[in-house]
């Protein structure tokens, strides 16, 4: 029992910065833009936080940093296509590439530092009990964090008229336009929100999972993470079970190991790329299904009449 | 005649950088290029941390007569090939190599440039002008392990490993043969991680061998983080190549740490004196190049006496970490009762000895 708490415990951690990233590219992708650079801004959060905690010795500090960094990235793209109109597509993978460029530059003289980070929550008397101690109670502050965000982020796109508005801009910007709602305004707004969660998701990596810099050390957790967001088919707690489930295979590959199951490494360190592509690819069979739940306006440039 | 006409002070200008200049000019001209090409950052701990400090190490013990110039975080593959072209080219004449992944680049550079001298590090194809240099880390490996079985409850310790090398696999074995020497019952998980330097994979693996009850940690990849990893948990690690005490203060119970400074000082001594020759070395605790970190604060007496005492005697030569009796994890003989394993054996091991859990990936 106590090593399926210490599993469940790692793999809530693992999915963690998933869900940061993919709950705020939902929010972007729900009000209609396709914003591919997620990785890109997840490192650059990364750098921004471990820069920030390794000079101040605040890693809370770091952490904020950190969203910021990645709202500020955001907003390149989001002037490239918003007001330029350029392409979606073609503008977020060069944000990625940007990001990762960027991100490997400036962290070069980082590579070794060693930083106080954010550890696991270590309450006196909660803490130790039992199973319930580890369960529920021993999870590094940002996992909580990331749960309270999928709660925000649910209730603002399902229980206010904000969220109401944002979705309308998604299916139809046309006739939210029409209605007088600033659409333009509105998709700033939802990239700076995804940028902040991606730049979140990196600094979470780099200042609590394992406090340390190394080039590129998202893994390709941000292609993932939007893979995750069709998945889940826009829908915020399919979110949620998604990034766990691709924690826990991540984490599979060493658990495996340790257990002595006699797969190469070299195969099990692929696993969870591999089981991306298979549960796409399972999704994708029922187009309508996609068709119904895509925001109707995805990708596609937004031209005010 | 004035003191300062105009065509004395230009003269006297023009003459005097010259002067300044012609002493250091003329020694650089003498002064012995090194070049240094390491694989991970130097950082303050690991695999090139201690190939820099032996750099330093041998430019004091030199000083006046060499130079050198290190690049660091070189990927293996063409990027290395590139890297040591260039320390070749501007003038480098002894180009020290210091990953096993850089063999083939040297080897292809050696060719080109048949007049510089190479000396790889950890690999086994030598030329004219390439020679190989190793320690035999085992022996560390070996002695950490008579440590880490005496201070293990749980008799399960974790390895976090690089890559599936005949280097990797033998410390996996010696240390296990180590813990065993003083506790029959310790066994060891492995989990290769497929990097030498990711701190994030290496505490990832870290934690997950310590979810599997392990209680003791050891590492061969390059960085702290499986020692950092290690002081998290509260469990025990036996750092490599650095002594990582600073990185795990209650965690460290020893450190098997690379001395390259002897061996580095002589063969920049050897192409001073125009007697360099490619060679196959492979030093350990008798010549110096290995040496156990502090133990840490925990380490029982008897303990800290075994060691010493087995140390004793791998350097006297009584000692040797792979004597027979040996079966291999399937079972299988490997040494008869007596025998002592040679240096060709173990540089193709592919197998686990006893007490390593799980099967040995195939290293295609």
């Amino acid at each position: 029992m106590e090593t399926f708490a210490q599993i469940v415990v790692l793999t809530l951690a693992a999915g963690t910065p998933l869900v940061l990233a993919a709950l705020g590219e939902l929010v972007v992708e729900k009000s209609g833009v396709l914003n591919l650079g997620v990785e890109g801004m997840m490192l650059v959060g990364a750098i921004a936080s471990f820069i920030v905690a390794a000079k101040t010795n605040a890693p809370w500090l770091g952490v904020a940093v950190g969203a910021l960094a990645g709202a500020l990235l955001s907003q390149i793209f989001a002037v490239i296509v918003l007001s330029l109109r350029a392409n979606q597509v073609a503008t977020g993978l060069a944000l990625s590439l940007f990001g990762i460029g960027l991100s490997a530059f400036i962290g070069r003289p980082f590579m070794s530092v060693v930083i106080e980070g954010i550890k696991p929550l270590a309450i006196p008397g909660l803490s130790t009990l039992p199973v319930a101690g580890k369960l529920v109670f021993s999870h590094n502050p940002l996992v909580y964090l990331s749960i309270g965000l999928f709660l925000v982020v649910q209730w603002f796109l399902y229980k206010t008229r904000s969220g109401l508005v944002l979705r309308a801009v998604g299916e139809s910007p046309q006739s939210a336009n029409a209605v007088g709602y600033p659409v333009i305004a509105i998709r700033y707004a939802a990239v700076l929100f995804g940028g902040a969660c991606a730049g979140l998701a990196g600094a979470f990596l780099a200042v609590a999972y394992t406090p340390s810099w190394v080039e590129g050390m998202t893994a390709g957790r941000g292609w993932i993470a939007l893979a995750l967001v069709v998945f889940a088919s826009w829908k915020p707690w399919r979110v949620m079970v998604g990034a766990y489930l691709f924690g826990s295979v991540t984490l599979a590959q060493f658990q495996a190991q340790a257990a002595g199951v006699a797969v190469p490494s070299q195969l099990l360190a692929m696993l969870p790329y591999v089981a991306t592509i298979v549960v796409l690819a399972i999704i994708s069979r029922d187009a309508t299904m996609i068709r119904l739940n895509a925001p109707a306006s995805l990708g596609k440039p937004y031209h005010p009449e | 005649m004035p003191p300062f006409t105009r065509r004395r002070t230009l003269a006297t200008l023009a003459a005097s950088p010259l002067a300044l200049a012609l002493p250091s000019w003329a020694q650089n001209r003498k002064l012995l290029e090194i070049g240094f090409i390491y694989v991970s950052p130097i950082g303050d701990a690991g695999w090139t941390h201690q190939h820099d400090i032996a750099r330093i190490a041998m430019e004091k013990n030199l000083a006046g007569k060499v130079t050198t110039k290190y690049v660091e975080n070189v990927p293996e593959g063409a990027d290395a090939e590139r890297v040591i072209r260039e320390l070749a080219q501007s003038g480098h004449k002894l180009v020290f190599t210091t990953s096993f992944g850089y063999m083939n680049p040297t080897i292809k550079v050696a060719q080109q440039f048949p007049a510089n001298y190479f000396e790889h590090a950890t690999g086994y194809k030598t030329a004219k002008n390439v020679g190989t240099y190793n320690a035999r880390f085992y022996e560390g490996r070996y002695l950490a392990g008579i440590v880490a079985g005496r201070m293990t409850k749980a008799n399960v310790a974790g390895y976090v490993a690089a890559f599936p090398i005949p280097e990797v696999v033998m410390g996996i074995n010696a240390f296990t043969r180590g813990m065993r020497s003083v506790n029959p019952k310790a066994e060891t998980k492995v989990v290769w991680v497929s990097t030498w330097f990711d701190p994030g994979r290496e505490s990832e693996a870290a934690n997950t061998l310590v979810a599997q009850g392990c209680d003791v940690l050891t590492h061969h990849t390059d960085s702290t983080a499986v020692v950092q990893a290690a002081e998290a948990k509260k469990v025990y690690a036996v750092a490599y190549h650095s002594d990582m005490s600073k990185y795990g203060p209650d965690a460290q119970i020893t450190a098997v740490t690379h001395v390259w400074d002897k061996y580095y000082t002589g063969r920049a001594q050897a192409v001073l004196d125009g007697k360099w020759a490619p060679d196959h070395i492979w030093g350990g605790i008798r010549e110096g190049m290995i040496a156990m970190g502090p133990f840490g604060k925990t380490v029982p007496d008897d303990a800290r006496d075994m060691m010493k005492k087995a140390e004793a005697e791998i350097a006297s030569g009584r000692l040797h970490p792979f004597t027979g009796p040996m079966k291999d994890s399937d079972g299988k003989e490997r040494l008869a009762a007596g025998k002592m394993i040679t240096d060709d054996a173990l540089s193709t091991m592919d197998y686990y000895v006893e007490g390593v859990q799980g099967k040995l990936p195939a290293n295609k």
